[in-house]
């Protein structure tokens, strides 16, 4: 399974003598984003035509749409049009359809669009939109995923059983259960009778909003050639190009007559994977052809009509043997999903397919369900239901080594899973670094070690979690790479992966200069446009550097074949005697010879006789992986190969607790990922620190609060608070390892969500080890630990 | 009913008519088309649309058109008028930024910082740009790179212009 095709890199890689790739490269968009010269969707003109769009929202969490008047918002000076669900009789989704573009009959979650008002200015939008009147019978809404559950609760889809969706999806009709993942593995009776210990307990985890500081925006452009284009602040160009072409086939729109242009995005963190607000902009550009429309989502819209990260109720039953090997598991999840589950339910699965987390466990039983309730829809959020599930089943590692007297650092080395360990599904784990993870991260916190605060009213604790998770993808999502050079020997590159932050740009000009030779500064990496840009699934599930940089890696080798062959062609050489170094053609056989690429890479390579040959050099690369499938046994879900890898590591921490106010402060957090190959460490550590603060905010900071009727009553960043600069932790310490994923670029697999992923834990750990109070309940503010103190251990309810 | 008004905008000077209710972040965006204060929440919390207002950073969002009559207004993109400042050089060697939607409220924030303390603490640092939310970087990088561009001060002509 080595990884041969990148030829003298791949030699170069396991020389360690790699000229840019695991280098830390200066990311190639810095000037864009430091002068001011990087574009955001916002920042597009587009003249005097432009009209805005105001949406009017439901104010309820559930209720029937009786009656809509828009006599009075139409007759508002400047106002162009306004819509109603009743214009747009279509369903969309990604994985199921189960939204309409506006509500018809019912609304499902307040904030819900039921109509919108397109003017010449967005102010006149708004005031317009406050005028459509809206008459709803106010239903009682569900809020809880297990009182959804519960006998005579009213169906919030009654039509689910109609719903199209992926074969991997097992709703239940007549029930609000959208979805069931059951992983079943081993014998559960055996596994309980070897058991020494069973532990049992049930860990709840609330909804979070993903706070890019970029709200979603799009606009949409139907020309008078109805040709529809969409400027869109997304991970997804391509799946909303085919969600949006699947939508709106009923108006004669279909992919060739459909482009989104992505350009910059600021932040996603999944919150822009899919199709949200998106299909509002999409519907309203075929209402007023010939112009475009512009739909900004307020702060307030972007908290409660995006997607939010689900909230779960894990109840996690866990045999042990007195020697420390885990012989058994059980672990429910009841995912409150939301009022839409198009995309959630994806997350349900895959949490479904892997909530062991990172162990050797010979017998599994694992329900994962996704439950629709009348709360905002529920979807992709960095760590993609593996940060959600990881903190009860972390706290419940932990308490588990305490339960058969175990050092828990020694309980997890006992059980971590190595390569070649059977995985829940049934096929075997992908090579992993996990015990040099724990190691070194047991070695960075020091451990073992007991502090003491100088300050009597300060405990320290301190904790080591583990955590893992696998790219959650359809069996057929690929990467695609094309490449061009030009007359200078620079390089363009085009791919459709979005730059969200992480450095994928950067990245893919490594990949691209190591095999080529020629430095990134010469490499352009060109944001996606459908039309132009070759095809990417999504840039979400931490697989663009893995799945796009073997696009890339691809592209970059024909178009080194194609550079060899002129030369043969022209000058004689063997082509297996030629190599690229210093952008240069050079031969083995004959040390004299050097060939600048920029002489020839256009231009062609001029013969005696005064011809050319050769022309311009151009390739393309793809890359799927297949060796996957999602068809698998839907009762226990073995038979199938649902995820292409998993990426494994640690996360340690040194945290302070004050005894009377509960405040904490995190000392010291240690990270170690096993990224297979660090393809540019300052990026990697960039994800650790910045992934690493955002999963401390989800337990330390962040709080959604819903009133009775469903309607979230924080959505503002005065209210639901993400940290500043004064809230990070006193030191982070990243820590890489590299053991080779054998079939990534330069053996590289992902990274990007798994930083946030045990955070949570961490933290309850630490505050249990520091004051001896177990908080079963996120988040761990230092109101509820100073409330866990006050009542002498136990969790206020 | 419009009003007029006289700002000066990266040294630029600009006659405008602005509505009563239109704040300064609309009229630089939509009205002098510099784009590189960002609206990431209209409501002050956020810190994507600061810019310096007679020297001193503001959230553009909280301050309307009218008032800004008279006022000399620098973003970003002032501030790299000649070539990056330290601070920008710095920022872009270090890849202390990820999507780049809040670095050019930020470095407007710690250019101010520089300007008044030209060797701050990390402390110092980390209170300059408090108000400048970053979801992406988790801030040590930013705050590194501003005590970085401190230490190499503004003289090194090498290193770019100004602080």
């Amino acid at each position: 399974m080595t990884q041969t095709y990148v030829g003298r890199a791949d030699e170069a890689n396991a020389m360690g003598t790699l000229a840019v790739v695991g280098k830390g490269t200066p990311r190639i968009d810095g000037l864009d984003k430091l002068t001011g010269a990087a574009q955001y969707v916002d920042d597009m003109d587009f003249g005097a035509a432009l009209l805005h769009a105001a949406v009017v929202e439901s104010p309820h969490g559930y209720a029937r749409i009786l009656s809509i008047d828009t006599s009075k918002a139409e007759a508002v000076p400047g106002v162009v049009k306004v819509v109603t669900g009743k214009d747009f009789p279509y369903t969309f989704g990604m994985y199921m359809k189960d939204r309409y573009i506006f509500a018809q009959d019912v609304v499902r979650f307040a904030g819900e669009q039921v109509a919108a008002v397109v003017a010449r200015d967005a102010r006149i939008a708004k005031r317009a939109a406050a005028l459509v009147e809206v008459e709803y019978e106010a239903l009682p809404p569900l809020l809880d995923p297990v009182e959804a559950l519960g006998d005579g609760a009213p169906l919030i889809h009654p039509d689910l059983g109609g719903y199209e969706h992926v074969p991997w999806f097992f709703p239940k009709e007549n029930t609000n259960i959208a979805h069931w993942r059951k992983t079943r593995r081993g014998d559960m009776e055996a596994g309980w009778a070897a058991a020494d210990v069973i532990l049992e307990d049930t860990y709840t985890v609330p909804r979070y909003a993903h706070c890019a500081i970029e709200p979603h925006v799009v606009v949409a452009k139907l020309d008078q050639a109805r040709r529809l284009t969409l400027w869109t602040a997304s991970q997804s160009p391509y799946t909303q190009r085919d969600v949006f072409a699947q939508a709106l086939a009923p108006l004669g729109l279909s992919h060739q007559d459909i482009r989104v242009v992505t350009p910059y995005v600021g932040g996603g963190f999944g919150g822009k994977a899919g199709v949200s607000m998106e299909i509002i902009g999409a519907a309203l550009a075929t209402a007023v052809p010939g112009r475009p429309v512009k739909v900004r989502w307020t702060r307030e819209q972007e908290f409660y009509n995006t997607y939010q990260r689900q909230g779960v109720v894990a109840r996690i039953k866990l045999g042990a043997r007195k020697d420390g090997t885990i012989t058994a598991i059980e672990h429910e999840m009841l995912w409150d999903a939301g009022a839409y589950v198009e995309y959630g339910a994806n997350v349900v699965n895959a949490a479904g397919l892997s909530a062991t987390g990172p162990y050797r466990i010979p017998n599994i039983h694992i329900d994962s369900l996704c439950i629709y309730t009348n709360l905002p829809p529920g979807g992709p959020y960095r760590g993609f239901g593996y940060s959600e599930f990881h903190f009860g089943l972390e706290s419940h590692i932990t308490r588990m080594a305490e339960a058969v007297g175990m050092d828990p650092v020694e309980f997890r080395k006992k059980n971590a899973i190595a390569e070649g360990d059977t995985l829940a599904y049934g096929e075997p784990m992908n090579p992993s670094g996990l015990q040099e993870a724990i190691d070194r991260t047991a070695a960075a916190i020091d451990w073992g070690v007991e502090e003491v605060s100088d300050d009597p009213n300060v405990a320290i604790g301190k904790s080591l979690c583990l955590f893992w998770k696998a790219p959650a993808m359809p069996p057929n999502a690929s990467s695609a790479a094309f490449l061009k050079f030009n007359e200078d020997g620079s390089l363009n590159i085009t791919v459709s992966g979005m730059e969200l932050g992480q450095g994928y740009l950067t990245v893919m000009a490594q990949v691209a200069s190591e095999i080529l030779a020629v430095p990134p500064s010469k490499i352009r990496v060109e944001t996606p446009d459908t039309d132009r840009n070759p095809y990417e699934w999504q840039t979400v599930a931490s697989h663009v550097t893995w799945s796009c940089g073997n696009a890339v890696a691809a592209a970059a080798l024909e178009a080194r074949e194609k550079i060899y062959k002129v030369v043969h062609d022209a000058r004689g050489y063997e082509e297996g005697s030629l190599y690229l170094e210093d952008q240069k053609v050079k031969c083995d056989t004959d040390p004299d010879f050097q060939m600048p690429l920029a002489d020839f890479v256009v231009a062609g390579i001029q013969m005696p006789d005064g011809t050319f040959r050769g022309g311009p050099i151009v390739a393309s690369g793809k890359f799927m992986p297949e060796f996957t499938s999602a068809l698998s046994d839907p009762e226990t879900s073995q038979g199938g190969h649902p995820n292409v890898h998993y990426t494994v590591g640690a996360t340690g921490a040194i945290v302070e607790v004050d005894r009377e106010t509960g405040k904490m402060r995190v000392r010291k957090a240690a990270l170690a990922a096993d990224v297979g190959k660090a393809l540019n460490p300052t990026l990697i550590e960039g994800q650790i620190t910045g992934g690493l603060l955002q999963g401390l905010a989800t337990v330390l900071y962040e709080d959604m609060r819903f009133d009775e009727n469903g309607v979230l009553l924080n959505p503002t960043f005065t209210d639901y608070k993400i940290p500043t600069s004064k809230d990070v932790p006193d030191e982070i310490i990243p820590i890489i390892i590299e053991t080779p994923q054998p079939d990534g670029p330069f053996g590289a697999r992902g990274v990007g969500e798994h930083t946030m992923i045990a955070a949570a834990p961490v933290i309850a750990d630490a505050v249990a080890d520091a004051v001896g109070v177990r908080l079963k309940a996120m988040p761990i503010t230092a109101e509820r630990v100073a409330l866990a103190l006050l009542g002498g251990g136990q969790e206020a309810s | 009913m419009k009003h007029s008004i006289a700002i000066e905008v990266n040294g630029e000077a600009w006659a405008l008519d602005v509505e009563p209710g239109e704040v300064l972040l609309d009229v630089l965006r939509e009205k002098v088309g510099v784009k590189s204060p960002k609206i990431g929440c209209e409501t002050g919390d956020c810190g994507a649309c600061t810019v310096l207002y007679d020297g001193v950073s503001i959230r553009s969002c909280l301050v309307l058109g009218v008032e800004a009559d008279g006022h000399e207004i620098t973003t970003l993109e002032g501030l790299s008028h000649d070539g990056l400042s330290t601070l920008q050089q710095v920022m872009v060697e270090m890849s202390s930024f990820q999507c780049g939607f809040c670095a050019p409220g930020i470095v407007v924030a710690a250019h101010e910082l520089l300007q008044q303390r030209p060797d701050p603490t990390r402390e110092e640092v980390q209170e300059a740009i408090a108000g400048n939310l970053c979801r992406c970087t988790g801030y040590d990088p930013i705050v590194d790179a501003v005590l970085e561009a401190a230490r190499i001060g503004p003289g090194d002509a090498s290193q770019g212009k100004g602080p």
